[in-house]
């Protein structure tokens, strides 16, 4: 006979409105994993979405995305003719912050030559971009549709919506777009008419600069890429890093900040559920003592009286895990960033919730042993 | 009647506190009970009945003197059997004042309960359990939760579980102050009934002096000594086994 079972069965309402909360709160860890899962795979998507073996990036730096990098433009020339170099693009990264229809919107705008590394990945809807200039492909989370045109940069160029991507964000969430890279030279380097007109009596030279934040370079199949990256390192204008190490920045470094900051939020939840389930499971140990007591003086041993509390508080650890679980996939697509919830991450947070319900237990489990079956007569009157 | 008593209590003491604190809730107690017999415990309160009751059902460590349940001797200053839960469970049938049945639980099942705990399987339990309910009278009742018995049903539920496990020792702490005197009347012929038919030893707690003429023998308490008196009479039972 299943005797947490009967008692959940007896108490089914109360078991169904604790363990609600229970899951709410369980929930909320569940959440947070996914976003600390999404903060990671946004990073590393951004680096990966290039497709690169090796960035060929400004000397002494850590750029693209780490710190600013700037190299001249017929770099990738250079890249190109390096032995086991198989494919090399020009890059560009700029932040930018536009508005539509009174909303603002932030992208990451990508410049890259069509055609060549540091495109994107993979289009969900439309075309790759074919014209030099004012199209774009830009992330479905901005909410822009195919053939809408978007104002960017100093003058508001018209850019036309040709393409849709999916889950291209960066670390700090932004969208990202694309445009070619020329466009992108463009839109980093122009000055507003006023500005423009006040540059030129200075006696600047024309807004055109042909400069780049990095070159991508994919390595040929049958030669390593650190070992075109030390040849590479050899000019002393610039600094390649191979993709492993561009991820490693990325998710190591850049987002280091905020990662910790969610890892503490994470235990914490995780202290605060412990608190809380032991709590629950304490209340409810405190009711049963009067059947706990009846149970030892009928003669049931301890093993019989911890199983039933171990059991419970495992079930109420399931359901509410489940149920938190349930309700994080329903809401997922509402939250404004991106919660990335893998096999591994969900598994470990389900184990970590048995293990807190077992910790947890113990409290219930030590009252229970306490019990002296006497009460079951002292209650009686 | 078997000569061998169920139940002797001999020189039994038990005190609470130390020195000027001390109270010597029994003393020098000797008791014996047969295969058979339904005696009663009766004293003022305070008088060490419950105590003596709470000793023999081997929940309260005594001070001193010597306990045989059954044949075999659980204290002689000190405990003697290891495991006193698993001894409650195979010798000892308890019936508090109240039912203090397991809310959770049906009333075939806190019957079932007990023998399962003895390693019965669930379906052997089960019937037995039901046997049982319909012996007492309430089988109707088996899948009724505690909350929705009567009062003398659930006192009839919480006998059943008492004697799930066929114990040679019945104890019972005033069972019938909760009912009517026609229903307390029924409740004591019932564990006569049970006494003859099992070879149980039955003592009864009691403040009732209404049943006075079911027991056997009545041992009075006062400020822990224990006056045995004779019985007022003695009831017939009926020959049905279970």
């Amino acid at each position: 006979m299943n005797l947490a079972y009967r008692d959940i069965k007896h108490n089914l309402l109360r078991f169904v409105l604790t363990n609600f909360g229970l899951s709410l709160l369980l929930g909320i860890v569940v959440m947070i994993t996914g976003v600390y899962g999404g903060l990671i795979d946004d990073a590393l998507r951004q680096a990966r979405a290039a497709g690169a073996d090796l960035w060929v990036v400004e000397a002494g730096t850590n750029g693209p995305f780490a710190e600013s990098s700037r190299i001249s433009g017929d770099t990738r020339e250079l890249v190109s003719r390096v032995y086991g170099i198989e494919r090399a693009g020009s890059v560009t990264y700029q932040n930018m912050q536009i508005e539509i229809g009174g909303r603002p919107l932030r992208m990451y705008l990508v410049g890259f030559e069509p055609g060549r590394p540091g495109g994107p990945r993979q289009l969900v809807a439309g075309r790759e971009i074919l014209r030099s200039h004012y199209e774009i492909i830009v992330d479905r989370s901005t909410g822009l549709s195919l053939g809408q045109e978007v104002g960017l940069g100093a003058r508001g160029h018209k850019f036309t919506v040709v393409g849709l991507t999916r889950d291209a964000v960066t670390s700090s969430g932004d969208a990202v777009g694309y445009i070619t890279l020329r466009d992108a030279q463009q839109l980093q380097f122009e000055l507003a008419p006023p500005a423009s007109r006040r540059e030129k009596a200075r006696g600047a030279q024309g807004e055109a600069n042909d400069q780049i934040n990095a070159v991508i370079a994919k390595v040929s199949p049958n030669v390593r890429a650190d070992e075109v990256a030390a040849a590479l390192s050899r000019w002393k204008h610039l600094t390649a890093l191979t993709q492993e190490q561009q991820e490693t920045l990325l998710s190591k470094y850049v987002i280091e900040r905020a990662r910790k900051q969610q890892g503490l939020i994470m235990v914490l939840l995780v202290i605060v559920s412990a608190v809380i389930i032991a709590l629950i499971i304490y209340t409810l140990t405190m009711d049963k003592v009067r059947s706990i007591a009846t149970l030892k003086f009928v003669g049931a041993p301890d093993r019989t009286i911890v199983g039933m509390i171990v059991q419970q508080a495992l079930s109420m650890g399931i359901f509410g895990y489940f149920t938190g679980l349930a309700l994080v996939l329903i809401f997922k697509p509402y939250f404004p960033r991106r919660l990335v919830l893998d096999l591994e991450s969900v598994s470990i947070v389900f184990a970590i919730t048995i293990v807190v319900c077992l910790l947890a237990s113990t409290l219930g489990i030590r009252l229970a042993l306490k019990v002296d079956p006497a009460e079951a007569l002292a209650s009686s009157g | 009647m078997d000569r061998q008593p169920v139940v002797r209590v001999e020189h039994l003491s038990k005190h609470f506190g130390q020195g000027t604190a001390r109270v010597d809730a029994l003393v020098d107690i000797d008791m014996e009970v047969y295969p058979g017999q339904v005696v009663g415990l009766m004293g003022p309160s305070g008088s060490g009945k419950t105590t003596l009751l709470h000793c023999i059902a081997c929940i309260l460590e005594p001070s001193g003197g010597r306990i045989t349940l059954d044949g075999d001797v659980v204290y002689d200053g000190r405990w003697l059997k290891a495991d006193l839960r698993r001894l409650r469970l195979e010798k000892i049938g308890f019936i508090f004042q109240y039912p203090n049945l397991l809310p959770f639980l049906d009333g075939s099942d806190n019957v079932a309960i007990a023998m399962q705990l003895m390693g019965m399987s669930a379906a052997a339990s089960r019937t037995r359990a039901i046997e049982l309910l319909d012996y007492l009278e309430v089988g109707h009742r088996k899948h009724a939760t505690p909350r929705q018995l009567s009062g003398g049903e659930a006192q009839r539920v919480a006998i059943a579980r008492a004697l799930a496990n066929r114990p040679r020792i019945i104890l019972a702490d005033e069972p019938t102050a909760p009912l009517d005197s026609v229903r307390a009347r029924i409740v004591m012929d019932l564990l006569r009934r049970i006494a003859v038919e099992q070879s149980a030893a039955v003592i009864v707690v009691t403040h009732d002096e209404m049943i006075l003429d079911r027991f056997d023998h009545i041992f009075r308490l006062r400020d822990g000594r224990l006056v045995l008196e004779p019985a007022a009479a003695a009831t017939a039972a009926p020959a049905a086994v279970i």
